[in-house]
């Protein structure tokens, strides 16, 4: 019994999810799915912000569905009002909100055992890491990519160009020329990072093959 | 589920055709089961004799060449907007084509399950689409699968000249000579003499009862089956096969075939019953076909006026409207349209040479400059001309040189007056540094080529497309020789020409967007001739100047001739003549639409498509200019 009983009784749903991470994952690279995610959130702390939205679609072998895509709106018990001007998500606004649960638990169904790829990824997996604490689960076993720090691999190594430490999502929509329309909307921001994440591939595949291993 | 990506999907479709005359709600639940594909440059969308996919493609981003890599012919370039791979919508078939990202790409993949019941159900969609997949196999750089597609060369063959009898509405006689049924048969062909026709409509109470003509006489009378006293009714044929008043050439011919007769009654609605209105005869559609180019040459080369040569360009400037109505070929187009035009500048020097009080006093030769020159213009733009006349003794210099400049200042008036604006640099026959003994000319050439300033090089790249429009062609050769003959001596001019064929200004920036002029009048115009023709023409001159090839001054057949030279560079130079063809078709296109000269192009008003084709020739203007750069080491001078 207690903290020695190793069989803690999970919701089905964490059950189902989890057991999905002992299948093995495709061994070709084209045949991998990639979630690409993003979470606007209340604000940038992981135990008092609370996540808003989540938007995410599956990227696999360099195509989209769009009827395959991910995005739910939060509702908030706490609302913090600066964070609207950045994202424009109001308290029980239009949106169809549902609770954050049900949110989280959808988001696992969705993600299952694939890659999730974000920008700055730590901050959007922290926040959701944050929630299933509070749900009482443990933390997502997703394998993870970076768009933040693949693309500085993607850059050439001189003393002339010093990088920079961190490069945000609209960087990298410039450098890349995509379209920053729908930015700062969760489901806007998946894609545009997931178009990223795309071009990204294509120049470290430049430079050596594409395996998960390189990767990380 | 609507979501915020379908609705960007949407968006974006609703501009292109066939989705912008689909229904909103249509095209929003179309766009929810889009996939969306990123394709590396490069990269296989499909291959040859793959097996069809699920999908269709829309191009979002970057662009999409489709190619044969058998024959490794290109057929089409996809652009933003442009739809591919519809062969399995259309046909139950493996791809005929390969299609490969020519750039990073985005592209929109339309289920082919859930687009079908959308173009069955809409006939617009459905018939855009055939169209589309029909015109998706063409091939830009092969003119002869373009002529057999539309059916020209038959017409071509058969008659030797361009027909274009469809387009063209009929003309009949208006005039109606009618009589009675109960006329006699002399009587009828008294009045049928009278006026000088070859038929007579036999009309009861205003309606047409039958028609009689020089054949019922000839068949019925003459051989005497009836006496000239018997009334028309008995020979008259019947009932008349009438005609709508609006038919074409083609229609009218068609429908005589059809009835094996030679006149058709045309009435108002077509009905027998319906107000009459007028009589066509074969005769009718002969002189109706009469507006082809070998009848409108004879026709100019009576005139006797330049009035009357101002008329006849009016039916050149219809047939050119007609021929690119018809989307002939650009080379034969051209070609005749030039020559046309040609013939007019002979007649207006031939009546002024008639109007001269006395016959010239040597012989002398006539020099088409500049476009007219190359054979490129089509439509009126300014007149470039020289004269060059044989060597004098010193003494009589003077007194011939006036003689031809009186007579040159009769031509460009007289050219003026059919449609030839002067030309703004005074760069015309009429002007004495334009109108030289041939020893003059030689001196003048060699200054050119020794001494190549700017100034030099301008009037040289002018100079050396001339052409000869009237005259002794000996002294035309004279001064070709003289050219190649200078230029091999110096060399270093063909650098200092080279570099005056890179001065052109670009055609397309960063990202192919067109550059448009700053200020000016022509503000945020595109500059047709100075950013897209020039290039072609100057790096034709330079290359041809260097071949020493004489005797062809049009830019495409320079290409041509060019290509046949350096095989290595075979398939740039045939690509420069295809663009060179394009622009030249699209410049007389705007220039029709907006009656001008074509030059400034408002990009606003072009379809996509025109965009695209305009986009395409940048790409041969591009490479042609590095192949000069490089060959002739322009840098060394720039230095």
């Amino acid at each position: 019994m207690g903290i020695f009983d190793r069989s803690i009784k999970y919701p089905d749903y964490w059950q189902e999810y989890a057991d999905l991470f002992k299948q093995s994952v495709p061994k070709e690279f084209n045949e991998l799915t990639f979630v690409v995610l993003d979470t606007e959130t209340t604000g940038f702390d992981k135990t008092d912000d609370r996540i808003l939205s989540i938007g995410a679609l599956k990227l696999k072998g360099q195509s989209i569905q769009v009827d395959g895509v991910f995005d739910v709106y939060i509702a908030q018990n706490t609302f913090k009002k600066d964070s609207v001007p950045i994202h424009g998500i109001l308290n029980n606004s239009q949106q169809d909100c549902i609770s954050e649960e049900e949110a989280i638990q959808k988001f696992l169904k969705y993600a299952a055992n694939h890659i999730i790829v974000a920008h700055h990824a730590g901050f959007d997996i922290g926040m959701i890491n944050s929630a299933l604490k509070r749900m009482g689960l443990p933390k997502l076993k997703n394998t993870y990519l970076d768009t933040g720090v693949l693309y500085k691999k993607t850059l050439i190594k001189s003393y002339l160009v010093q990088p920079k430490d961190h490069y945000s999502l609209d960087d990298l929509a410039e450098k890349f020329s995509i379209s920053k329309k729908d930015r700062h909307t969760a489901l806007g921001d998946a894609y545009i990072t997931a178009l990223a994440f795309l071009k990204i591939l294509v120049k470290i595949k430049e430079k050596k093959e594409l395996s998960l291993k390189n990767l990380k | 589920m609507k979501n915020l990506i379908s609705e960007r999907v949407a968006d974006f479709l609703k501009n292109y055709p066939p989705f912008n005359i689909m229904e909103g709600k249509l095209l929003e639940n179309l766009s929810q089961q889009v996939t969306i594909i990123y394709k590396e440059k490069g990269s296989l969308v499909f291959s040859l004799d793959e097996e069809a996919h699920p999908h269709f493609y829309v191009v979002h981003k970057g662009a999409i060449e489709l190619n044969n890599p058998i024959t490794k012919s290109i057929t089409d370039y996809c652009d933003e907007g442009d739809i591919f791979g519809l062969r399995p919508l259309i046909a139950r078939e493996n791809y005929k084509l390969e299609a490969r990202a020519y750039e990073e790409s985005i592209l929109y993949a339309i289920p082919i399950a859930a687009f079908r019941p959308i173009s069955e159900s809409n006939q617009r969609v459905s018939n855009f689409l055939t169209e589309s997949f029909a015109s998706n196999t063409r091939n830009p750089y092969n003119q002869t699968r373009k002529l057999e597609k539309s059916g020209i060369s038959a017409s071509l063959n058969a008659q030797g000249n361009l027909v274009i009898d469809d387009f063209q509405p009929i003309r009949y006689t208006k005039k109606l000579i009618t009589c009675g049924p109960r006329t006699t048969i002399q009587k009828a062909a008294e009045k049928m003499t009278k006026n000088r026709i070859g038929s007579i409509l036999v009309c009861d109470n205003e309606l047409p009862l039958g028609i009689v003509t020089d054949k019922d006489l000839r068949n019925k009378v003459v051989t005497g089956n009836f006496p000239i006293s018997a009334s028309v009714k008995n020979i008259m044929s019947s009932p008349v096969i009438t005609y709508p008043e609006k038919m074409t050439i083609a229609q009218a011919q068609m429908a005589m075939m059809k009835n094996d007769i030679s006149h058709l009654i045309l009435t108002k609605d077509g009905t027998p019953n319906g107000e009459l209105v007028g009589i066509l005869s074969k005769n009718d559609i002969m002189v109706s076909l009469g507006d082809n180019p070998a009848v409108i040459v004879k026709a100019i080369k009576r005139a006797k006026k330049i009035k009357q040569v101002k008329e006849l360009r009016k039916s050149i400037m219809m047939l050119l409207n007609g021929y690119l109505e018809q989307n002939l070929p650009m080379a034969l187009t051209s070609k005749i349209i030039s020559e046309m035009n040609d013939t007019c500048i002979k007649q207006v020097i031939k009546i002024s040479l008639d109007r001269m009080k006395s016959p010239p006093p040597v012989d002398f030769a006539w020099l088409a400059l500049g476009s007219q020159g190359r054979g490129e213009q089509l439509l009126h733009t300014d007149q470039d001309n020289a004269l060059v006349f044989e060597d004098v003794p010193e003494e009589q210099l003077p007194k011939t040189t006036k003689y031809f400049l009186d007579l040159s200042k009769r031509v460009t008036k007289g050219l003026n007056k059919i449609g030839y604006e002067y030309c703004p640099a005074d760069m015309m026959a009429s002007n004495p540094k334009w109108c030289l003994s041939l020893k003059e000319w030689k001196n003048k050439i060699s200054y050119w080529i020794i001494n190549p300033g700017p100034n030099e090089v301008l009037m040289s790249s002018i100079f050396f497309d001339y052409s000869l429009s009237f005259g002794n062609r000996d002294l035309v050769d004279q001064m070709s020789d003289h050219i190649f003959s200078s230029v091999e001596k110096y060399p270093i001019f063909l650098v200092h020409i080279a570099n005056g064929a890179l001065q052109s200004p670009s055609p397309s920036g960063f990202f192919r967007s067109f550059l448009v002029e700053q200020d000016g009048q022509h503000k945020d115009f595109f500059d047709l001739k100075n950013r897209a023709l020039r290039p072609l023409v100057d790096a034709a001159r330079v290359l041809i100047l260097s071949h020493s090839v004489k005797a062809i001054s049009n830019t495409w057949e320079r290409y041509e001739k060019l290509a046949e030279l350096e095989p290595n560079n075979k398939e740039l130079y045939l690509a420069c003549s295809y663009a060179t063809k394009a622009l030249i078709k699209f410049r007389t296109r705007q220039g029709l639409l907006h009656r001008d000269s074509g030059r400034y192009i408002e990009l606003e008003s072009l379809t996509k498509e025109e965009k695209m084709k305009l986009k395409r020739t940048f790409k041969a203007i591009k490479e042609i200019q590095d192949l000069i750069s490089i060959r002739f080491k322009v840098s060394n001078i720039l230095g």
